[in-house]
């Protein structure tokens, strides 16, 4: 039957039709665009998202200070910390555009708590995390800021002021996730060790946790619950602790140890995959406790995290050995030598792996079945530390005073 | 005109302008909405909304939301200087003059927050580098660090021109004037090491204020970290004459002065590369008067400083790095005597890193400055300080 183009009852419905399929689109858009925090929406550093093959140099700007916080990218814009001072006491929150890297606004703050920190790393360590709406940056000092997209100041708060133990002197670094709409900031350390649930509206306490008095710098990721809910994962040296991010209450629990450096990763099933005893697949069970699924002590991650494709998992040893694993068995696949070292995490859509070495060495690879191939790469000739976001087909990196967007090749 | 003639013009200035500012009652509470913000988030909600109020001014109200920050705590600092910027940020951009006159004002006014002046003299320099530049070198006292510290290293830069042009002896007085002004640790390190390489003599401990002379008792036990909380005697008082159980027999009182130039106090030195014990350092700080003051301690063991018998800090954190200021105490120096126990736990960990069992402790005001002892002694040199350790 031939539509009667002409019926205004069919053109409503057209319409309506196509006003759907736009928003639905904007939403899809909006959400595969965005790099909210640390290693990204799937929180390992993998994303769906097109990336060239041989990105170049888009445009590069200077940061003040030092940093090896990532940048986060919500909607057209990058935000990004630094620290500067002389003892790096002055923090500070950026917002650019993507498209040319232009500043749009500018917050400084002052730090309310300890600035002490290794040389290799950063007050400005934890990356940014945003819930599309705000703009929440925490600090090793413990300063935590609140902001609109606008760089309004929503709220603030300092946790050494409120804890004033809580400090580490080489530096945290421990990159903030918003899990079931809370704020989660994992202070773990020596002395006041503590995990804190953060509401978003004012930023008050709804729950505060002490957790095992020993220094940690690995990240909380989000994991999906039984329930389809989100939940946070805590990892620390004595295991990884999975909680109800309202309440803080732990709903299921990894208990054989795992590193203090590089974080866990979570599969779209709510499976987790530690570096402990190597690397340790484990989900969840009804009684609170979790069952392995795999253990590869060859896949010792060094400093970056694994990263969990839909049927691989990815790790960097500290040999800046990369090593794809099949992510149901754990087995070895392949595995070939980087240029490191490489402290960063990577990143990986399902063609191909983005890292980058300390020494500022930019390199892809290609992803096989049976190998993986080295095929761009890019002399960036500055110290990276951080893991790249990755938005409308660009990633975006920095070192402590630069910030890079490699994109399309011009021309 | 003198910069006498013009600092109290602009001072005037400033003082009409805040006056009339100070009229503007909604603007006034919202800043003092903002100046109530506590620990926790107390206050959070309010502060937000006021801040939302106070960007709405105009370029004028710059210095008063500055002037504000005279007085609040941390955070409120943090929301004002925040609000500060958002001010000027969007008059420059809708092509507005930031008053000039009355930032010079403020950061002419010394008895201003720190932090603000600092923040005014950038905004002058953002809109007026040639003025700032000019500002700079009359900063050298300054009683804010990070506003002296571009007029030393003006000075470092100065004195190394003139070491380059083989003019040593005026290098040594201006590299001692920088001395004199710094208070950065990077910048005292370059001027002292200068100084040094021109054969001057530089008493660091004395420009620091590191307390040299000690006197330790120890070891006693901390298996299993258990001795940070246990309140071995010299908790409960100090008799230098005392002897005590410690963790290998009786343990007496005994002499540790240091020479370290940076006032690093090495207990190994007095007990050797022991793990897992605990000792005590003691030390009096004779005060002319009564005094706000800070101790700053730098420290890589577990340990607790009590000032006049009470506990002013604690903390119990190993081997995780150690620099000069590390931590730095809010304390209240009485006229006369003051004395100063300090707990110092060493742990179980063998790696080579972990051998150190020692502090560094200085006691200055909120800039740094050194607050020196009406009873300090000259600073021992390395056959001083092992002669009397060894008396």
């Amino acid at each position: 039957m031939k539509a009667n183009l002409e019926c205004p009852r069919y053109q409503t419905l057209l319409m309506m039709k196509l006003t759907l399929t736009l928003f639905l689109c904007s939403l899809t858009f909006s959400a595969a665009e965005d790099w909210r925090q640390f290693r990204g929406p799937s929180g390992s550093g993998y994303t769906k998202s097109s990336i060239p093959e041989k990105p170049e140099v888009a445009w590069s700007l200077d940061l003040p200070g030092k940093g090896l916080s990532s940048p986060i990218i919500v909607g057209e814009h990058v935000y990004l910390t630094s620290s500067s001072g002389a003892s790096q006491e002055r923090l500070h929150v950026f917002c650019f555009k993507a498209s040319d890297g232009a500043k749009v606004w500018e917050r400084q703050f002052f730090s309310t708590g300890r600035t002490m920190c290794h040389d290799k790393t950063a007050v400005a360590a934890p990356t940014p995390v945003s819930d599309g709406k705000r703009i929440l940056a925490l600090f090793s000092s413990n300063d935590l800021f609140c902001l609109d997209l606008e760089g309004n100041v929503l709220w603030l708060r300092g946790l050494t002021n409120d804890y004033p133990n809580a400090s580490n002197s080489l530096g945290l670094a421990s990159s903030p996730i918003i899990a079931d709409g809370v704020f989660i900031a994992h202070v773990e350390n020596d002395s006041e060790s503590f995990a804190a649930g953060i509401e978003l509206e004012a930023g008050k306490n709804l729950w505060k946790k002490d957790r095992t008095k020993r220094a940690n710098w690995t990240s909380p990721i989000v994991v999906k619950g039984a329930d389809g809910k989100e939940l946070a994962a805590l990892q620390g040296s004595k295991g990884v602790d999975v909680v109800d991010p309202k309440t803080g209450a732990v709903v299921w629990r990894y208990d054989e140890g795992a590193s203090t450096i590089p974080s866990s990763a979570a599969d779209a099933q709510g499976n987790l995959y530690i570096p402990s005893n190597g690397l340790t697949a484990v989900k969840p069970r009804k009684d609170g406790k979790s069952e392995q699924l795999w253990r590869n002590a060859g896949m010792r991650p060094g400093t970056a995290s694994p990263l969990v494709q839909e049927a691989k998992v990815f790790v960097i040893t500290n040999a800046n050995v990369l090593t794809c694993g099949d992510l149901e068995s754990g087995a070895r696949v392949w595995r070939m030598r980087l240029e490191g070292p490489i402290g960063g995490s990577p990143v990986a859509n399902d063609s191909h792996l983005y890292a980058f070495s300390e020494k500022g060495l930019f390199q892809v690879v290609q992803l096989g079945e049976e190998k993986g191939e080295v095929i761009h790469t890019v002399d960036l000739g500055e110290m990276i530390q951080c893991t790249p976001a990755v938005a409308d087909e660009a990633l975006y990196v920095r070192s402590n005073g630069r910030l890079w967007k490699l994109g399309k090749a011009q021309g | 005109m003198t910069i006498f003639k013009t600092i109290s013009i602009l001072t005037l200035s400033s003082v009409l302008t805040n006056s009339l500012f100070a009229k503007e009652a909604p603007y006034s509470e919202a800043i003092e909405v903002i100046k109530a913000v506590q620990n926790e988030g107390e206050g959070n909600e309010a502060a937000a909304a006021a801040w939302k109020q106070i960007i709405q001014g105009d370029a004028t109200s710059v210095v008063p939301v500055l002037e504000a920050m005279n007085g609040s705590n941390g955070l409120a600092s943090n929301w004002l200087i925040s609000a500060a910027q958002a001010i000027v940020d969007r008059e420059l951009t809708n092509g507005n003059a930031l008053p000039l006159e009355q930032l010079g004002a403020f950061l002419m006014d010394t008895r201003q927050e720190a932090r603000a002046r600092r923040l005014a003299f950038e905004l002058i320099q953002r809109v007026d580098p040639e003025t700032a530049q000019q500002l700079v070198p009359g900063m050298i006292n300054d009683p804010s660090n990070a506003l002296r510290r571009d007029a030393v290293a003006g000075l470092l830069d100065e004195a190394e021109a003139m070491v380059e042009a083989e003019k040593k002896p005026a290098a040594s007085i201006v590299y001692r004037q920088a001395l004199g002004a710094a208070r950065d640790i990077d910048q005292v390190e370059s001027a002292s090491k200068a100084l040094q390489e021109l054969g001057q003599k530089v008493d660091l401990p004395k420009h620091f204020g590191f307390l040299m002379h000690w006197s330790v008792v120890g070891p006693f036990d901390n298996t299993e970290r258990k001795g940070f909380d246990t309140v071995f005697p010299p908790e409960e008082g100090v008799d230098l004459t005392g002897e005590y159980d410690g963790k290998a027999g009786k343990v007496s009182w005994s002499r540790l002065a240091t020479s370290d130039n940076y006032g690093m106090v090495d207990v190994n030195k007095a007990y050797g590369p022991l793990k897992e014990v605990t000792a005590y350092a003691f030390t009096e700080y004779e005060s002319p008067s009564d005094q706000p003051a800070q101790l700053r301690l730098g420290c890589k063991n577990a340990w607790k400083i009590w000032l006049n018998g009470e506990l002013v800090f604690a903390r119990d954190e190993y081997h995780r790095g150690i620099r000069i200021d590390q931590y730095q105490l809010p304390v209240n120096l009485q006229k006369g005597k003051n004395t100063l126990l300090v707990k110092l736990c060493q742990n179980e960990q063998e790696e080579d890193w972990t051998v150190q069992w020692q502090f560094q402790l200085r006691v200055c005001d909120a800039t740094g400055t050194a607050l020196l002892a009406t009873n300090r002694l000259p600073t021992p040199t390395s056959r001083q300080a092992r002669a009397r350790n060894e008396s």
